[in-house]
């Protein structure tokens, strides 16, 4: 039977020959993921369990880096209960402040999630390694103890839904124009339940940073998975990093897709979500001219390297708007470093931006750059839900690293060329 | 099980942040998270709610992130049952880990007001709106999901089959 590469990998990990949609199954969990604020329920249920040791502790991570460098007491006591689990348990992928980044950016940097891998996360984001060909989904953190002790965890087999790009790119758009195109179209519940293929020559050319972008977000679409064919690009990043074999899953030509949904990007422009769904997109040129108070450039969807190089070329010899709280954060400590070996922060200096340590922070309204009522970001993170950023009267609007800056520039929401 | 209570009716799309602000996840203390329940979406709403009561709502409720602690929050803050249109997918899964008893039903949200006295039946998947004097049937529970129930959750799940295999191991 043809199938879909969501459903290969699925099968594989159920020692299944082929399985159908909807179909009922448990599978074997290659990688397991948890964070400062999901881990310590996650801790608290193995340990009501009666469970005495994680399935493989090469094959669990526990990422503080929500509230890192913790915000309060509060988030102090939880990290420690992280810290305090990792060391009883010995588990080699605990990683302290100083070495922890974003996850979903830090877990392929550090080869650790890779091509035909089940993972699991507590947190939504993890759809993210989708990128890399890999199985990646986001569970609550009960589904995460089950996971950490028996390392298997039940799915329901989605539906697949085909997204097609074609056509070039213009300068400035995107992997984030690309996934929020498609989540203005098809809506915050149009991929519920399904997995999202994303193909096409545009998907073809473009660089693991941008992919990461897209699946990343198909969760703000519903979507279980975002996954995207591996190739020479993912060849390229992964061989340098991986520490076990990997398994590149491509589907069967005649595989069965639920639905096809077919772009010509090349009149694209840098697309912008309105607040409060990442639904309501529009071309940055539509978007009302607004005042803005803050941009954040950072988080599991756009922190990497290309986010900051990208904006940088926009602030390179330009300032910040007066009123504008311009916050750069890189994802992980390694963007961190060569960011600043590139000499990006230097621009970023010139032009009066703050250049943060990694952590997840204002994306979630954690700390780091928290809204008051009224205030108004752009933001290069994945939400824009009321109270996202802060106060529940504050607004965040969602775009790439490009137009993030040149909207930190202008003090209103602009497009790149525009500054 | 059987739940009676008044009706909370709220609209397509409630997210996580709205049933409980990322800013008090620095605790996963129920108690705690009750007192912010739906805060951004309805200030008040921690206050007025009474045990049992039923939370309405449209399409794709529970959608964006994977906190555990919205369906903690929802259910220390005494509320009996979420029936929507349709939930997302990871709220789904942490509402019966959790034992939030949740139903899909389409029918019986557009006629139901906030305040509407309802009666829930989760075996027989029955809603009886009392005010309206109507009777919906919802969507049953998948057969996979009541076994996860009737063990208790999925913590006790995985607690039976611990004991499975280190009684065959």
């Amino acid at each position: 039977m043809a199938m879909t590469i969501s459903e290969k990998i699925l099968a594989k990990h159920a020692d299944r020959g082929e399985l159908h949609p909807d179909e009922l199954i448990e599978v074997g969990v290659d990688f397991a993921l948890g964070n400062d604020i999901t881990a310590p329920l996650a801790i608290e249920a193995f340990r009501s369990a009666g469970a005495k040791r994680v399935f493989d502790r090469e094959r669990v991570a526990l990422i503080p880096d929500h509230f890192t460098p913790n915000k309060d007491i509060a988030s102090a006591m939880q990290a420690k209960v992280l810290r305090e689990f990792a060391e009883e348990h010995q588990l080699p992928h605990y990683y302290e402040v100083g070495r922890v980044g974003v996850e979903h950016a830090l877990l392929p940097e550090l080869g650790l999630v890779l091509p035909g891998d089940v993972v699991i996360g507590a947190d939504s984001h993890t759809c993210t390694y989708g990128a890399l060909g890999a199985f990646a989904t986001g569970v609550g953190s009960t589904d995460l103890a089950a996971v950490m002790i028996r390392g298997k965890i039940w799915f329901k087999v989605p539906p697949t839904m085909k997204f097609v790009y074609r056509g070039k790119r213009r300068k400035w758009v995107g992997g984030k124009d690309l996934i929020l195109h498609t989540i203005g179209q098809i809506g915050v519940d149009g991929a519920r339940y399904r997995a999202m293929e994303f193909t096409g020559e545009v998907i073809e050319s473009l660089p693991m940073s941008h992919r990461f972008a897209m699946s990343n977000m198909a969760i703000e679409a519903g979507a279980k998975v975002g996954l995207i064919a591996p190739d020479s690009i993912t060849e390229a990043y992964v061989k340098e990093r991986a520490r076990r074999p990997y398994e590149f899953v491509h589907s069967d030509p005649h595989a069965q897709y639920e639905s096809v949904h077919e772009w010509d990007v090349s009149g694209f422009e840098p697309m912008v979500a309105l607040p409060h769904l990442p639904e309501n997109v529009r071309p940055v040129t539509e978007v009302d001219e607004v005042p803005i108070h803050q941009v954040v450039i950072g988080s599991c969807t756009n922190g990497r390297l290309d986010d900051l190089r990208e904006a940088a070329e926009v602030l390179r010899n330009r300032k910040v708007h007066p009123r504008v709280r311009c916050l750069i954060i890189p994802a992980t400590q390694h963007i961190y470093r060569e960011a600043m070996r590139e000499g990006l922060f230097e621009i970023f200096l010139e032009a009066e931006a703050a250049v943060s340590t990694p952590t997840c922070g204002p994306c979630l309204g954690g700390h780091m750059g928290i809204l008051a009522a009224g205030e108004r970001a752009v933001a290069t993170t994945n939400r824009n839900f009321v109270g996202r950023m802060g106060h529940p009267e504050s607004e965040v609007y969602l775009s790439n690293a490009a137009v993030a800056a040149a909207s930190a520039v202008a003090g209103t929401i602009v497009h790149p060329d525009k500054v | 099980m059987q739940f009676k209570g008044k009706a909370w009716k709220f609209g397509d799309d409630v997210d996580t942040d709205a049933i409980i602000p990322a800013r008090y996840l620095n605790t996963s203390d129920p108690k705690v998270l009750a007192q912010h329940c739906m805060e951004d979406a309805d200030p008040q709403f921690a206050s007025r709610v009474s045990e049992g009561d039923v939370i309405i709502a449209g399409k794709n409720f529970g959608c964006g992130s994977s906190r555990e602690h919205a369906p903690i929050a929802i259910k220390a803050a005494g509320l009996s049952c979420v029936i929507a249109h349709s939930f997302a997918r990871i709220f789904y899964r942490n509402a019966f880990n959790m034992g939030l008893p949740i139903l899909e039903c389409p029918e019986a949200i557009e006629p139901t007001a906030t305040g509407d006295e309802i009666e829930v039946d989760l075996d027989q998947g029955v809603i009886i709106n009392h005010t309206r004097n109507e009777k919906y049937q919802a969507q049953a529970v998948p057969p996979f999901m009541q076994e996860l129930l009737r063990a208790g959750g999925l913590m006790a799940y995985v607690q039976e089959q611990m004991k499975e295999e280190q009684g065959t191991g």
